[in-house]
Protein backbone atom coordinates (compact mmCIF):
# COMPACT_ATOMS: atom_id res chain seq x y z
CA UNK A 1 0.00 0.00 0.00
CA UNK A 2 2.65 2.60 1.31
CA UNK A 3 5.52 1.82 -1.85
CA UNK A 4 2.89 2.62 -5.08
CA UNK A 5 2.43 5.59 -3.02
CA UNK A 6 5.83 7.14 -1.88
CA UNK A 7 6.47 5.84 -5.79
CA UNK A 8 4.02 8.39 -6.80
CA UNK A 9 5.60 11.12 -4.15
CA UNK A 10 9.06 10.22 -5.40
CA UNK A 11 7.78 11.29 -9.11
CA UNK A 12 5.75 14.44 -7.97
CA UNK A 13 9.00 15.91 -6.41
CA UNK A 14 10.62 14.57 -9.65
CA UNK A 15 8.09 16.40 -11.73
CA UNK A 16 8.50 19.66 -9.52
CA UNK A 17 12.01 19.65 -9.71
CA UNK A 18 11.78 19.23 -13.51
CA UNK A 19 9.38 21.81 -13.74
CA UNK A 20 12.09 24.66 -14.80
CA UNK A 21 9.90 27.13 -15.68
CA UNK A 22 7.93 26.98 -11.91
CA UNK A 23 12.11 27.66 -10.75
CA UNK A 24 12.66 30.36 -13.14
CA UNK A 25 9.32 32.04 -12.40
CA UNK A 26 10.43 34.26 -9.76
CA UNK A 27 14.03 34.56 -11.99
CA UNK A 28 11.69 36.93 -14.51
CA UNK A 29 12.59 40.29 -12.74
CA UNK A 30 16.13 39.37 -14.02
CA UNK A 31 14.77 39.51 -17.98
CA UNK A 32 14.22 43.19 -17.32
CA UNK A 33 17.79 44.56 -17.24
CA UNK A 34 19.43 42.07 -19.51
CA UNK A 35 16.35 43.59 -21.91
CA UNK A 36 17.82 47.03 -21.00
CA UNK A 37 20.97 45.86 -21.41
CA UNK A 38 19.91 44.19 -25.43
CA UNK A 39 18.58 47.29 -26.22
CA UNK A 40 21.34 49.92 -25.48
CA UNK A 41 23.26 47.09 -27.46
CA UNK A 42 20.83 47.45 -30.23
CA UNK A 43 20.53 51.20 -30.27
CA UNK A 44 24.75 50.86 -30.63
CA UNK A 45 24.94 49.12 -33.39
CA UNK A 46 21.99 51.36 -34.97
CA UNK A 47 24.20 54.26 -34.48
CA UNK A 48 27.25 52.43 -35.44
CA UNK A 49 25.41 51.12 -38.89
CA UNK A 50 24.50 54.76 -39.44
CA UNK A 51 27.57 56.97 -38.73
CA UNK A 52 30.43 54.44 -39.50
CA UNK A 53 31.29 55.37 -43.57
CA UNK A 54 30.37 52.01 -45.73
CA UNK A 55 33.71 51.51 -46.92
CA UNK A 56 35.46 51.60 -43.38
CA UNK A 57 37.44 48.60 -43.09
CA UNK A 58 37.88 47.14 -46.91
CA UNK A 59 41.54 47.95 -47.28
CA UNK A 60 42.73 49.04 -43.70
CA UNK A 61 41.44 50.38 -40.47
CA UNK A 62 39.90 53.82 -42.76
CA UNK A 63 37.62 54.57 -45.07
CA UNK A 64 38.78 53.01 -48.66
CA UNK A 65 36.25 55.86 -50.45
CA UNK A 66 38.76 58.42 -49.25
CA UNK A 67 41.47 57.31 -51.51
CA UNK A 68 39.34 58.12 -54.30
CA UNK A 69 38.19 61.27 -52.53
CA UNK A 70 42.14 61.98 -52.20
CA UNK A 71 42.97 60.99 -56.09
CA UNK A 72 39.82 63.65 -57.49
CA UNK A 73 41.65 66.45 -55.44
CA UNK A 74 44.30 68.89 -57.37
CA UNK A 75 47.85 68.29 -56.71
CA UNK A 76 49.18 71.62 -55.09
CA UNK A 77 52.75 70.80 -56.31
CA UNK A 78 54.31 70.95 -59.43
CA UNK A 79 57.32 68.94 -59.18
CA UNK A 80 60.91 69.30 -59.73
CA UNK A 81 60.86 68.51 -63.20
CA UNK A 82 58.05 71.34 -63.98
CA UNK A 83 59.73 73.87 -61.86
CA UNK A 84 63.45 72.78 -64.01
CA UNK A 85 61.18 73.25 -67.47
CA UNK A 86 60.50 76.98 -67.04
CA UNK A 87 63.61 77.80 -64.44
CA UNK A 88 66.81 76.10 -65.63
CA UNK A 89 69.29 78.46 -65.00
CA UNK A 90 68.99 78.92 -61.46
CA UNK A 91 68.55 74.92 -61.21
CA UNK A 92 71.38 74.47 -62.81
CA UNK A 93 73.39 76.39 -60.00
CA UNK A 94 71.51 75.16 -57.24
CA UNK A 95 72.58 71.80 -58.84
CA UNK A 96 76.13 72.13 -58.07
CA UNK A 97 75.81 73.67 -54.75
CA UNK A 98 75.00 71.94 -51.20
CA UNK A 99 71.28 72.74 -51.63
CA UNK A 100 71.14 70.30 -54.55
CA UNK A 101 68.98 68.00 -52.85
CA UNK A 102 66.25 70.66 -51.59
CA UNK A 103 63.07 70.84 -53.97
CA UNK A 104 62.36 74.09 -55.22
CA UNK A 105 59.03 73.95 -53.38
CA UNK A 106 60.63 72.66 -50.17
CA UNK A 107 61.42 77.00 -50.01
CA UNK A 108 59.25 78.49 -52.64
CA UNK A 109 56.12 76.49 -51.55
CA UNK A 110 53.56 74.18 -53.36
CA UNK A 111 53.41 75.53 -57.26
CA UNK A 112 50.95 73.79 -59.63
CA UNK A 113 49.12 76.79 -59.63
CA UNK A 114 51.54 78.65 -60.41
CA UNK A 115 53.36 76.77 -63.03
CA UNK A 116 49.79 76.11 -64.57
CA UNK A 117 49.54 80.13 -65.28
CA UNK A 118 52.92 81.57 -64.38
CA UNK A 119 52.01 85.57 -64.99
CA UNK A 120 48.58 85.21 -63.05
CA UNK A 121 49.85 83.62 -59.83
CA UNK A 122 52.94 84.69 -58.53
CA UNK A 123 54.67 83.07 -55.44
CA UNK A 124 54.50 85.38 -52.16
CA UNK A 125 57.92 87.02 -51.01
CA UNK A 126 59.52 84.82 -48.74
CA UNK A 127 60.52 85.48 -45.09
CA UNK A 128 63.96 84.47 -45.66
CA UNK A 129 65.26 84.60 -41.86
CA UNK A 130 62.67 82.39 -40.75
CA UNK A 131 62.67 80.07 -43.67
CA UNK A 132 66.59 79.37 -43.29
CA UNK A 133 66.77 79.27 -39.49
CA UNK A 134 63.64 76.32 -39.75
CA UNK A 135 66.96 74.21 -40.90
CA UNK A 136 69.82 75.97 -39.62
CA UNK A 137 68.90 77.43 -36.64
CA UNK A 138 70.86 75.59 -33.59
CA UNK A 139 69.53 72.87 -32.25
CA UNK A 140 71.96 70.58 -29.64
CA UNK A 141 69.72 67.59 -31.12
CA UNK A 142 71.04 68.19 -34.64
CA UNK A 143 73.83 66.21 -35.79
CA UNK A 144 77.13 68.35 -35.50
CA UNK A 145 77.90 68.10 -39.94
CA UNK A 146 74.85 70.07 -40.45
CA UNK A 147 75.65 73.53 -40.81
CA UNK A 148 73.99 75.45 -37.51
CA UNK A 149 74.05 78.90 -36.27
CA UNK A 150 72.18 81.14 -33.59
CA UNK A 151 70.66 83.35 -36.10
CA UNK A 152 70.01 86.40 -33.74
CA UNK A 153 74.48 86.26 -32.70
CA UNK A 154 74.99 85.31 -36.27
CA UNK A 155 72.93 88.02 -38.67
CA UNK A 156 71.20 89.87 -36.44
CA UNK A 157 68.20 89.70 -38.09
CA UNK A 158 69.98 90.78 -40.94
CA UNK A 159 68.76 88.83 -44.22
CA UNK A 160 70.64 85.44 -45.06
CA UNK A 161 70.63 86.43 -48.95
CA UNK A 162 72.56 89.78 -48.01
CA UNK A 163 75.77 87.55 -47.68
CA UNK A 164 74.32 83.79 -48.77
CA UNK A 165 73.87 83.06 -52.34
CA UNK A 166 70.83 80.62 -51.12
CA UNK A 167 70.84 78.60 -54.53
CA UNK A 168 74.37 77.47 -54.24
CA UNK A 169 75.17 78.25 -50.26
CA UNK A 170 78.40 79.39 -49.51
CA UNK A 171 80.09 79.41 -46.24
CA UNK B 1 67.60 76.86 -20.89
CA UNK B 2 65.40 77.62 -17.82
CA UNK B 3 64.18 74.36 -15.77
CA UNK B 4 66.52 71.87 -18.33
CA UNK B 5 69.35 70.08 -17.28
CA UNK B 6 71.96 68.39 -19.22
CA UNK B 7 71.11 66.94 -22.90
CA UNK B 8 67.38 67.08 -23.52
CA UNK B 9 65.87 66.31 -26.61
CA UNK B 10 63.28 68.75 -28.00
CA UNK B 11 60.36 66.86 -27.51
CA UNK B 12 61.33 65.90 -24.15
CA UNK B 13 61.28 69.64 -22.66
CA UNK B 14 57.60 69.92 -22.40
CA UNK B 15 55.57 67.39 -20.57
CA UNK B 16 53.06 65.38 -22.84
CA UNK B 17 51.21 63.98 -19.94
CA UNK B 18 49.94 66.07 -17.13
CA UNK B 19 48.57 66.05 -14.07
CA UNK B 20 45.12 65.08 -15.27
CA UNK B 21 46.50 61.54 -16.54
CA UNK B 22 48.30 61.31 -12.93
CA UNK B 23 44.80 61.57 -11.67
CA UNK B 24 43.23 58.91 -14.14
CA UNK B 25 45.28 55.58 -12.74
CA UNK B 26 44.15 57.22 -9.33
CA UNK B 27 40.68 58.08 -9.75
CA UNK B 28 40.49 54.37 -11.58
CA UNK B 29 42.17 52.83 -8.74
CA UNK B 30 39.68 53.60 -6.09
CA UNK B 31 36.89 52.33 -8.46
CA UNK B 32 38.78 48.81 -8.53
CA UNK B 33 40.07 49.54 -4.76
CA UNK B 34 36.44 49.78 -3.36
CA UNK B 35 35.08 47.33 -5.47
CA UNK B 36 37.63 45.05 -3.95
CA UNK B 37 36.48 45.82 -0.39
CA UNK B 38 32.81 45.13 -1.32
CA UNK B 39 33.66 41.80 -2.68
CA UNK B 40 35.07 40.97 0.52
CA UNK B 41 31.69 40.69 2.61
CA UNK B 42 29.51 39.49 -0.86
CA UNK B 43 32.40 36.69 -2.04
CA UNK B 44 34.44 35.77 0.57
CA UNK B 45 31.95 36.26 3.55
CA UNK B 46 33.16 38.53 5.81
CA UNK B 47 30.50 39.61 7.77
CA UNK B 48 32.15 42.39 9.27
CA UNK B 49 32.76 44.80 7.04
CA UNK B 50 28.59 44.28 5.96
CA UNK B 51 27.74 48.46 6.82
CA UNK B 52 30.74 49.74 4.31
CA UNK B 53 29.41 47.03 1.44
CA UNK B 54 26.99 49.27 0.00
CA UNK B 55 28.60 52.75 0.58
CA UNK B 56 31.84 50.78 -1.39
CA UNK B 57 29.85 49.58 -4.33
CA UNK B 58 28.40 53.40 -4.25
CA UNK B 59 32.12 54.82 -3.77
CA UNK B 60 33.54 52.84 -6.91
CA UNK B 61 30.17 53.84 -9.29
CA UNK B 62 31.08 57.83 -8.45
CA UNK B 63 34.38 57.15 -9.31
CA UNK B 64 33.84 55.18 -12.02
CA UNK B 65 31.85 57.66 -13.56
CA UNK B 66 34.49 60.16 -13.07
CA UNK B 67 37.21 58.06 -14.26
CA UNK B 68 37.48 58.86 -17.71
CA UNK B 69 36.90 62.30 -17.86
CA UNK B 70 40.35 63.38 -17.26
CA UNK B 71 41.29 61.59 -20.52
CA UNK B 72 38.54 63.19 -21.92
CA UNK B 73 39.87 66.70 -20.99
CA UNK B 74 43.53 65.79 -21.46
CA UNK B 75 42.47 64.73 -25.07
CA UNK B 76 40.00 67.97 -25.95
CA UNK B 77 38.38 66.72 -28.27
CA UNK B 78 35.63 64.70 -26.27
CA UNK B 79 32.99 63.86 -29.27
CA UNK B 80 35.60 61.84 -30.91
CA UNK B 81 36.14 59.21 -28.20
CA UNK B 82 33.01 57.91 -29.28
CA UNK B 83 34.90 56.62 -32.06
CA UNK B 84 36.57 54.30 -30.42
CA UNK B 85 33.67 52.25 -29.83
CA UNK B 86 32.54 52.35 -33.51
CA UNK B 87 35.62 51.78 -34.80
CA UNK B 88 37.98 49.90 -32.34
CA UNK B 89 41.04 48.86 -33.34
CA UNK B 90 42.39 45.88 -31.91
CA UNK B 91 46.02 46.59 -31.49
CA UNK B 92 45.13 50.06 -29.26
CA UNK B 93 45.00 48.99 -25.67
CA UNK B 94 42.71 52.09 -24.90
CA UNK B 95 40.47 50.99 -27.54
CA UNK B 96 40.31 47.40 -25.56
CA UNK B 97 40.64 49.23 -22.63
CA UNK B 98 37.02 51.33 -23.49
CA UNK B 99 35.06 47.99 -23.62
CA UNK B 100 36.58 46.83 -20.53
CA UNK B 101 35.07 49.94 -19.16
CA UNK B 102 31.91 49.59 -20.63
CA UNK B 103 31.59 45.78 -18.93
CA UNK B 104 32.57 46.72 -15.76
CA UNK B 105 30.42 50.04 -15.40
CA UNK B 106 26.96 47.89 -17.18
CA UNK B 107 27.43 44.38 -16.25
CA UNK B 108 28.94 44.73 -13.08
CA UNK B 109 28.69 47.32 -11.25
CA UNK B 110 25.05 48.78 -12.12
CA UNK B 111 23.82 45.47 -12.48
CA UNK B 112 25.23 44.50 -8.65
CA UNK B 113 24.16 47.51 -7.36
CA UNK B 114 20.50 47.04 -8.80
CA UNK B 115 20.24 43.73 -7.33
CA UNK B 116 21.30 45.14 -4.16
CA UNK B 117 19.21 47.83 -3.53
CA UNK B 118 16.00 46.12 -5.55
CA UNK B 119 14.27 45.20 -2.48
CA UNK B 120 14.50 49.01 -0.79
CA UNK B 121 14.18 50.49 -4.78
CA UNK B 122 10.68 48.51 -4.98
CA UNK B 123 9.86 49.60 -1.05
CA UNK B 124 10.68 53.31 -1.86
CA UNK B 125 8.75 53.16 -6.30
CA UNK B 126 5.40 52.73 -3.41
CA UNK B 127 6.48 55.26 -0.56
CA UNK B 128 8.16 57.77 -2.10
CA UNK B 129 6.25 61.16 -2.69
CA UNK B 130 6.36 63.68 -5.89
CA UNK B 131 9.26 63.01 -8.68
CA UNK B 132 11.38 60.80 -6.53
CA UNK B 133 8.31 58.36 -6.65
CA UNK B 134 8.87 58.05 -10.41
CA UNK B 135 12.71 57.86 -10.71
CA UNK B 136 12.33 55.02 -8.13
CA UNK B 137 9.82 53.20 -9.96
CA UNK B 138 11.94 53.61 -13.25
CA UNK B 139 14.60 52.21 -11.22
CA UNK B 140 12.75 48.82 -10.57
CA UNK B 141 12.56 48.82 -14.03
CA UNK B 142 8.67 47.61 -14.22
CA UNK B 143 9.08 44.31 -11.97
CA UNK B 144 8.11 44.56 -8.16
CA UNK B 145 8.70 40.66 -7.46
CA UNK B 146 10.62 40.82 -4.15
CA UNK B 147 8.81 37.92 -2.37
CA UNK B 148 11.83 35.70 -0.78
CA UNK B 149 12.58 33.01 -3.40
CA UNK B 150 12.98 36.65 -5.86
CA UNK B 151 15.28 37.93 -3.18
CA UNK B 152 16.93 34.26 -3.21
CA UNK B 153 17.67 34.54 -6.70
CA UNK B 154 18.72 37.85 -6.45
CA UNK B 155 21.50 37.17 -3.83
CA UNK B 156 22.62 33.98 -6.28
CA UNK B 157 23.20 36.18 -9.38
CA UNK B 158 24.91 38.83 -7.37
CA UNK B 159 27.23 36.70 -6.11
CA UNK B 160 27.93 35.62 -9.43
CA UNK B 161 28.22 39.19 -10.48
CA UNK B 162 30.64 39.77 -7.96
CA UNK B 163 32.61 36.96 -8.71
CA UNK B 164 33.03 38.01 -12.61
CA UNK B 165 33.54 42.10 -11.02
CA UNK B 166 36.77 40.49 -9.16
CA UNK B 167 38.39 39.73 -12.23
CA UNK B 168 36.84 42.13 -14.00
CA UNK B 169 38.09 44.91 -11.69
CA UNK B 170 41.84 43.42 -11.58
CA UNK B 171 41.35 43.66 -15.34
CA UNK B 172 40.25 47.44 -15.11
CA UNK B 173 43.30 48.36 -12.89
CA UNK B 174 45.75 45.89 -13.81
CA UNK B 175 45.12 47.64 -17.56
CA UNK B 176 46.12 50.89 -16.29
CA UNK B 177 49.61 49.26 -15.03
CA UNK B 178 50.07 47.99 -18.40
CA UNK B 179 49.58 50.88 -20.91
CA UNK B 180 52.94 52.51 -18.35
CA UNK B 181 54.14 49.27 -18.11
CA UNK B 182 54.70 48.40 -22.37
CA UNK B 183 56.32 51.47 -22.72
CA UNK B 184 59.32 49.85 -23.68
CA UNK B 185 61.25 52.93 -24.53
CA UNK B 186 61.25 54.32 -20.95
CA UNK B 187 63.19 52.97 -18.19
CA UNK B 188 61.12 54.21 -15.64
CA UNK B 189 57.95 52.65 -16.63
CA UNK B 190 59.17 49.62 -18.66
CA UNK B 191 58.46 46.54 -15.39
CA UNK B 192 56.26 43.53 -16.07
CA UNK B 193 55.56 44.54 -12.02
CA UNK B 194 53.67 47.28 -13.50
CA UNK B 195 50.23 46.43 -13.79
CA UNK B 196 50.55 44.23 -10.20
CA UNK B 197 52.19 47.22 -8.46
CA UNK B 198 49.59 49.31 -10.02
CA UNK B 199 46.57 46.79 -9.01
CA UNK B 200 47.73 46.31 -5.22
CA UNK B 201 48.00 50.24 -4.74
CA UNK B 202 44.68 50.66 -6.47
CA UNK B 203 43.48 48.14 -3.60
CA UNK B 204 44.78 50.26 -0.79
CA UNK B 205 43.96 53.04 -2.13
CA UNK B 206 40.05 51.70 -2.65
CA UNK B 207 39.94 50.59 1.05
CA UNK B 208 41.66 53.14 2.55
CA UNK B 209 38.73 55.76 0.60
CA UNK B 210 35.92 53.79 1.51
CA UNK B 211 37.07 53.55 5.29
CA UNK B 212 37.73 57.24 5.44
CA UNK B 213 34.55 58.03 3.93
CA UNK B 214 32.22 55.43 5.94
CA UNK B 215 34.39 56.93 8.96
CA UNK B 216 33.16 60.72 7.69
CA UNK B 217 30.02 59.55 6.99
CA UNK B 218 28.97 57.98 10.62
CA UNK B 219 30.19 61.33 11.65
CA UNK B 220 27.80 63.20 9.66
CA UNK B 221 25.04 61.34 10.26
CA UNK B 222 25.84 61.58 14.53
CA UNK B 223 26.02 57.52 14.12
CA UNK B 224 28.28 55.36 16.18
CA UNK B 225 31.37 53.74 13.98
CA UNK B 226 31.20 50.40 14.18
CA UNK B 227 34.36 49.65 15.47
CA UNK B 228 34.18 45.71 14.41
CA UNK B 229 33.93 47.02 10.76
CA UNK B 230 36.65 49.33 10.86
CA UNK B 231 39.09 47.76 12.91
CA UNK B 232 38.15 44.80 9.89
CA UNK B 233 38.71 46.96 7.35
CA UNK B 234 42.10 48.26 9.01
CA UNK B 235 43.01 44.88 9.23
CA UNK B 236 42.67 44.18 5.57
CA UNK B 237 44.32 47.72 4.51
CA UNK B 238 47.14 46.55 7.02
CA UNK B 239 47.41 43.59 4.88
CA UNK B 240 46.99 44.53 1.48
CA UNK B 241 49.33 47.45 2.41
CA UNK B 242 52.43 45.18 3.20
CA UNK B 243 52.30 43.43 -0.20
CA UNK B 244 52.03 46.34 -1.84
CA UNK B 245 54.73 47.88 -0.20
CA UNK B 246 57.06 44.46 -0.97
CA UNK B 247 56.32 44.68 -4.71
CA UNK B 248 57.31 48.43 -4.78
CA UNK B 249 60.66 47.48 -2.68
CA UNK B 250 61.05 44.11 -4.59
CA UNK B 251 60.72 46.48 -8.31
CA UNK B 252 63.13 48.63 -6.32
CA UNK B 253 66.23 46.31 -5.10
CA UNK B 254 65.52 44.30 -8.76
CA UNK B 255 66.40 47.71 -10.47
CA UNK B 256 69.45 48.38 -7.90
CA UNK B 257 70.98 44.93 -8.92
CA UNK B 258 69.79 45.06 -12.65
CA UNK B 259 71.76 48.49 -12.71
CA UNK B 260 71.17 48.91 -16.23
CA UNK B 261 72.23 51.41 -18.48
CA UNK B 262 69.25 53.50 -16.90
CA UNK B 263 69.92 53.20 -13.52
CA UNK B 264 72.69 56.40 -12.64
CA UNK B 265 69.78 58.62 -14.27
CA UNK B 266 66.65 57.31 -12.50
CA UNK B 267 68.91 57.29 -9.14
CA UNK B 268 69.73 60.78 -9.89
CA UNK B 269 66.46 61.72 -10.80
CA UNK B 270 65.03 60.25 -7.20
CA UNK B 271 67.38 61.71 -5.30
CA UNK B 272 67.04 65.46 -6.64
CA UNK B 273 63.65 66.43 -8.43
CA UNK B 274 61.34 63.34 -7.46
CA UNK B 275 62.95 63.70 -3.71
CA UNK B 276 60.14 65.34 -1.91
CA UNK B 277 57.15 63.43 -4.10
CA UNK B 278 59.00 60.04 -4.14
CA UNK B 279 60.91 59.31 -1.02
CA UNK B 280 59.45 61.90 1.90
CA UNK B 281 55.79 61.62 0.53
CA UNK B 282 55.16 58.55 -1.60
CA UNK B 283 57.62 56.18 0.91
CA UNK B 284 58.56 57.86 4.37
CA UNK B 285 54.64 59.91 4.78
CA UNK B 286 52.39 57.68 2.27
CA UNK B 287 53.63 54.53 2.99
CA UNK B 288 56.00 53.47 6.07
CA UNK B 289 53.72 56.37 8.83
CA UNK B 290 50.82 54.54 7.48
CA UNK B 291 52.23 51.00 7.68
CA UNK B 292 53.45 51.44 11.30
CA UNK B 293 50.41 53.47 12.38
CA UNK B 294 48.40 50.08 11.37
CA UNK B 295 50.96 47.79 12.77
CA UNK B 296 50.53 49.71 16.30
CA UNK B 297 47.05 48.93 15.89
CA UNK B 298 47.39 45.44 15.39
CA UNK B 299 49.84 45.02 18.08
CA UNK B 300 49.14 47.27 20.74
CA UNK B 301 45.40 47.33 22.78
CA UNK B 302 44.79 50.67 22.17
CA UNK B 303 41.20 52.64 22.78
CA UNK B 304 38.35 52.95 20.05
CA UNK B 305 38.69 56.83 19.94
CA UNK B 306 42.09 57.07 19.56
CA UNK B 307 42.01 54.27 16.76
CA UNK B 308 39.16 55.92 15.21
CA UNK B 309 41.76 58.90 14.97
CA UNK B 310 44.80 57.08 13.61
CA UNK B 311 42.49 55.18 11.08
CA UNK B 312 41.24 57.80 9.73
CA UNK B 313 45.55 59.79 9.95
CA UNK B 314 46.67 56.66 8.09
CA UNK B 315 43.84 56.52 5.44
CA UNK B 316 44.78 60.34 4.97
CA UNK B 317 48.26 59.45 4.78
CA UNK B 318 47.51 55.95 2.91
CA UNK B 319 45.71 58.50 -0.14
CA UNK B 320 48.15 61.06 0.01
CA UNK B 321 50.96 57.89 -0.67
CA UNK B 322 49.19 56.25 -3.53
CA UNK B 323 48.50 60.02 -5.26
CA UNK B 324 52.22 60.34 -5.15
CA UNK B 325 52.93 57.20 -6.43
CA UNK B 326 50.76 58.22 -9.56
CA UNK B 327 52.64 61.30 -9.17
CA UNK B 328 55.77 60.24 -9.79
CA UNK B 329 55.26 57.36 -12.18
CA UNK B 330 53.33 59.33 -14.62
CA UNK B 331 55.26 63.05 -13.83
CA UNK B 332 58.25 60.83 -12.97
CA UNK B 333 58.61 59.10 -16.28
CA UNK B 334 59.12 62.36 -18.28
CA UNK B 335 61.07 64.07 -16.45
CA UNK B 336 64.51 62.45 -18.08
CA UNK B 337 65.61 62.52 -20.95
CA UNK B 338 65.58 59.40 -23.07
CA UNK B 339 69.62 59.96 -23.98
CA UNK B 340 70.17 59.84 -19.82
CA UNK B 341 71.74 62.80 -19.74
CA UNK B 342 69.36 65.20 -18.76
CA UNK B 343 66.56 66.25 -16.99
CA UNK B 344 63.28 68.72 -17.61
CA UNK B 345 61.06 70.06 -15.14
CA UNK B 346 56.97 69.89 -14.68
CA UNK B 347 55.00 73.26 -14.35
CA UNK B 348 51.71 72.79 -12.63
CA UNK B 349 49.52 75.61 -15.04
CA UNK B 350 46.74 76.54 -12.72
CA UNK B 351 43.32 77.51 -14.69
CA UNK B 352 44.12 76.61 -17.39
CA UNK B 353 42.55 72.98 -19.37
CA UNK B 354 44.68 70.63 -17.87
CA UNK B 355 45.80 72.84 -14.57
CA UNK B 356 45.61 72.43 -11.04
CA UNK B 357 41.98 74.10 -11.11
CA UNK B 358 40.55 71.15 -13.50
CA UNK B 359 42.24 68.71 -11.61
CA UNK B 360 40.78 69.77 -8.20
CA UNK B 361 37.79 69.89 -9.87
CA UNK B 362 37.65 66.28 -11.29
CA UNK B 363 38.51 65.40 -7.60
CA UNK B 364 35.91 66.69 -6.01
CA UNK B 365 33.36 65.28 -8.63
CA UNK B 366 33.59 61.95 -7.59
CA UNK B 367 32.19 63.08 -3.71
CA UNK B 368 29.51 65.31 -5.65
CA UNK B 369 28.17 62.07 -7.26
CA UNK B 370 28.32 60.08 -4.18
CA UNK B 371 26.88 62.68 -2.56
CA UNK B 372 23.58 62.32 -5.40
CA UNK B 373 23.86 58.48 -5.01
CA UNK B 374 23.32 58.00 -1.10
CA UNK B 375 20.81 60.55 -1.29
CA UNK B 376 19.53 58.59 -4.01
CA UNK B 377 20.39 55.12 -2.75
CA UNK B 378 20.85 55.45 0.98
CA UNK B 379 23.31 52.67 2.35
CA UNK B 380 22.54 52.93 5.60
CA UNK B 381 18.99 52.10 6.57
CA UNK B 382 17.13 55.77 7.00
CA UNK B 383 14.11 56.66 9.19
CA UNK B 384 12.53 56.87 6.16
CA UNK B 385 9.53 54.40 5.13
CA UNK B 386 10.93 51.20 3.61
CA UNK B 387 8.18 48.35 3.35
CA UNK B 388 8.90 45.65 5.79
CA UNK B 389 10.23 42.63 4.14
CA UNK B 390 6.68 41.28 5.07
CA UNK B 391 4.94 43.79 3.00
CA UNK B 392 6.96 43.57 0.47
CA UNK B 393 6.48 39.92 0.21
CA UNK B 394 3.02 40.53 0.22
CA UNK B 395 3.50 42.87 -2.55
CA UNK B 396 5.68 40.98 -4.74
CA UNK B 397 2.95 37.96 -4.87
CA UNK B 398 0.27 40.38 -5.73
CA UNK B 399 1.86 41.89 -8.27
Amino acid sequence: MGRPATGRGRRAAADEEACVPGKLKHAGHLIRPAVVLLLGFALFLLVRGAVVPATFGELGHYRAASLDEIRQQAPAFAGQAVCAGCHAGVTAVRASGKHRAVACEACHGPSARHAADPAAVRHAPLDVVALCAGCHEKDSAKPKWFRQVESKEHSGGAPCQSCHQPHKPEF
Amino acid sequence: MHGVEGYIYPNELELQWSVLIVLYPYLTGLVAGAFILASLERVFKVAAVKPTYRLALLTALAFLLVAPLPLQLHLGRPERSFEMYLTPHRSSAMAMFGFVYLWYLMVVLLLEIWLEYRVEIVGWSKSARGPMRWVYKALTLGSDDIGPEARAVDDKVGWIVTVIGIPSAFLLHGYVGFIFGSVKANAWWSTPLMPIVFLFSAMVSGIAAVLLLYMAAMKVKRRPIDMRCADTIAKYLFYVFLIDFSLEMLDLVHRIYEADESFRTLDFMVQTRLYVSQVVIQILLGTCLPLAILAATQIFRIGEAARRALYATAAVLTLAGIFAMRWNVVIGGQLFSKSYLGYTTYKLEFATREGLLPALALMILPFAILWVLVKLLPPWPEKQAILEPSDATIAGVKG
